[in-house]
C-alpha cells in the first residue's frame, strides 16, 4: 500500500502527516508514504506517524546523499527510491517534480546508484504509461530488475489482469495499481486468483 | 494490562494500536513498577541488536526483564525483540542477549537479497496454543537481516524459509518470540495476537 502526494515537491508543500497517522490507525499491513520528503528528519516524522517505508523521488535526485543518510539512520528497509521514467527512444530518462522536469539522468544508472547509496526498494513509474491502462512498461522494468538486486515495484499502466502477470513475469517483484482498484474494475481477490492460476506466488 | 517495553528503539505506536483493536489495555513504559504490575510483557524493537542491548542496559531493564520472564507471565518479543530473547547475536560484533531461549542470531548467508523483506509463509513445526487457527503456509510480514538459530528444535513453533529454514515463532513456556511483525501481518497477525491474549487469560 502506497500513498503519494504527487505534487508536493512541485508545489512545495509539507508532508501530509495527519493523513499518515489516520492511515496507520486503520490498516494492519505495511504502507509507504511519499511526496515532499526532503530531509532525514522528514523520514523520522513519517515513520513516527506510523508509516513503514518512506519514498523519495525529486529530493533524492537533487541530493542523492538523502538516500544514504536516511538508510544509515533508519535502515535500508524503509528507504524506497521512486523513479519517474520516460521513454526517450534509445534510453529511459529520469524526470522529477511529478514528471514535469527532465534531468538528463539515465533510469538504469540512477537505479544502480540508488542501490549503491542504500535504497531498499525501487518503485519504477513509467510516466507515459500511467493512467493509460495499456500495460506496464515491460522493457525498462526488466532492465532495472536485472541491473539491481533490490525489490522492484512496477507502476503505471495497469488496465487488465494480464498486465499484472506480464510485468511480474518480466522481473518486477510487485505491481502497483491505483485506478483499476479504486474504481473496482479489477477486484483484488479476483486478480490474486488469476495470478495464482498463472503459476505466480501471491500472498 | 500489557507492558510494551519502551527502550528507545523504534516506533511503538503500531504495536500498541493493534492491542487496542483486540481490546487489550496496553501501556508503553519503562517504569519498573508498571512492568512488574503488568499481566504480560511485550518487547518490540527495530534496528540493531547492539543499540537495543545498550539501551536496555542504559534503562536498567535487563535484570528486570529476566526476572519478569522467570515469573511465568506471558512474554512476547517481536522482531528484534524476539532476537533479544536468545543467548547472543553476531550482528556487528558479538552481543549477549537475555538468554531466555537457547540459540544464536546470525546473518543470512547465500540469499539473493538482504534484508529478508516482505511476506513469507509459516511452516508448522511444534504444536502450541499460539498456533491456534493459523493455517499452514499463512503469510506474515518480515523485515530483518539476521535470523535465529534455535538450539532446541522443539522451541520452534513455526519456521519460515529464506535461503535456509529458520524460526519464525519460538516458544519456551511463557516466553514467545515472533520474527515477523504480527502488527503488520493483517488477519494472520491479528489471530496470533489473539492467541497471545488467550495465554494472558
Amino acid at each position: 500500500m502506497v500513498f503519494y502526494d504527487i505534487t508536493a515537491s512541485s508545489e512545495d508543500r509539507e508532508i501530509f502527516l495527519d493523513t499518515v497517522e489516520r492511515v496507520a490507525e486503520q490498516v494492519r499491513i505495511p504502507f509507504t508514504i511519499g511526496g515532499g520528503i526532503r530531509t532525514p528528519d522528514d523520514f523520522r516524522k513519517v515513520l513516527l506517524a506510523g508509516a513503514d517505508k518512506v519514498s523519495v523521488n525529486t529530493a533524492a535526485v537533487l541530493n542523492p546523499k538523502l538516500i544514504s543518510e536516511a538508510a544509515e539512520i533508519y535502515g535500508s528497509q524503509c528507504v524506497v527510491l521512486s523513479i519517474d521514467a520516460k521513454n526517450q527512444g534509445d534510453h529511459w530518462e529520469v524526470f522529477i517534480h511529478g514528471g514535469r522536469t527532465p534531468t538528463g539522468i539515465d533510469v538504469v544508472e540512477w537505479a544502480k546508484q540508488g542501490e549503491a547509496l542504500g535504497a531498499g526498494e525501487i518503485c519504477l513509474n513509467a510516466i507515459d504509461a500511467d493512467g493509460v491502462k495499456t500495460g506496464y512498461a515491460l522493457g525498462i522494468t526488466k532492465a532495472v530488475s536485472q541491473a539491481v538486486r533490490l525489490p522492484i515495484i512496477a507502476s503505471g499502466g495497469a488496465g487488465e489482469m494480464i498486465h499484472f502477470a506480464d510485468v511480474l513475469e518480466a522481473g518486477a517483484d510487485a505491481a502497483l495499481a491505483a485506478s483499476v482498484f479504486h474504481y473496482e474494475q479489477i477486484p483484488i481477490p479476483t486478480l490474486k486468483d488469476y495470478l495464482r492460476s498463472r503459476g505466480l506466488i501471491i500472498r | 494490562m500489557i507492558a510494551i517495553i519502551d527502550y528507545g528503539v523504534g516506533n511503538l505506536k503500531n504495536v500498541r494500536h493493534v492491542f487496542s483493536i483486540l481490546e487489550i489495555p496496553a501501556q508503553i513504559t519503562r517504569d519498573p513498577k508498571v512492568i512488574r504490575a503488568a499481566d504480560a510483557i511485550v518487547l518490540p524493537g527495530v534496528g540493531a541488536f547492539r543499540d537495543a542491548v545498550q539501551n536496555l542496559e542504559k534503562y536498567d531493564l535487563i535484570d528486570l526483564l529476566k526476572e519478569q520472564a522467570q515469573s511465568g507471565k506471558p512474554f512476547l518479543g517481536i522482531c528484534l525483540g524476539m532476537q533479544l530473547l536468545f543467548d547472543k547475536s553476531y550482528e556487528g560484533g558479538e552481543w549477549t542477549g537475555l538468554g531466555l531461549i537457547e540459540g544464536e542470531i546470525v546473518r543470512f548467508k547465500d540469499v539473493p537479497k538482504i534484508p529478508h523483506m516482505g511476506w513469507n509463509t509459516l511452516i508448522p513445526n511444534t504444536e502450541s496454543p499460539i498456533a491456534a487457527k493459523i493455517e499452514p503456509e499463512s503469510y506474515v510480514y518480515f523485515v530483518h537481516s539476521y535470523h535465529a538459530v534455535a538450539k532446541n528444535p522443539e522451541d520452534v513453533v513455526f519456521a519460515t524459509e529464506y535461503g535456509t529454514q529458520f524460526p519464525a515463532v519460538v516458544q519456551r513456556g511463557n516466553i514467545l518470540g515472533m520474527q515477523f511483525h504480527p502488527e503488520k501481518s493483517a488477519e494472520v497477525g491479528l489471530q496470533l495476537l489473539k492467541n497471545f491474549k488467550e495465554m494472558i487469560g
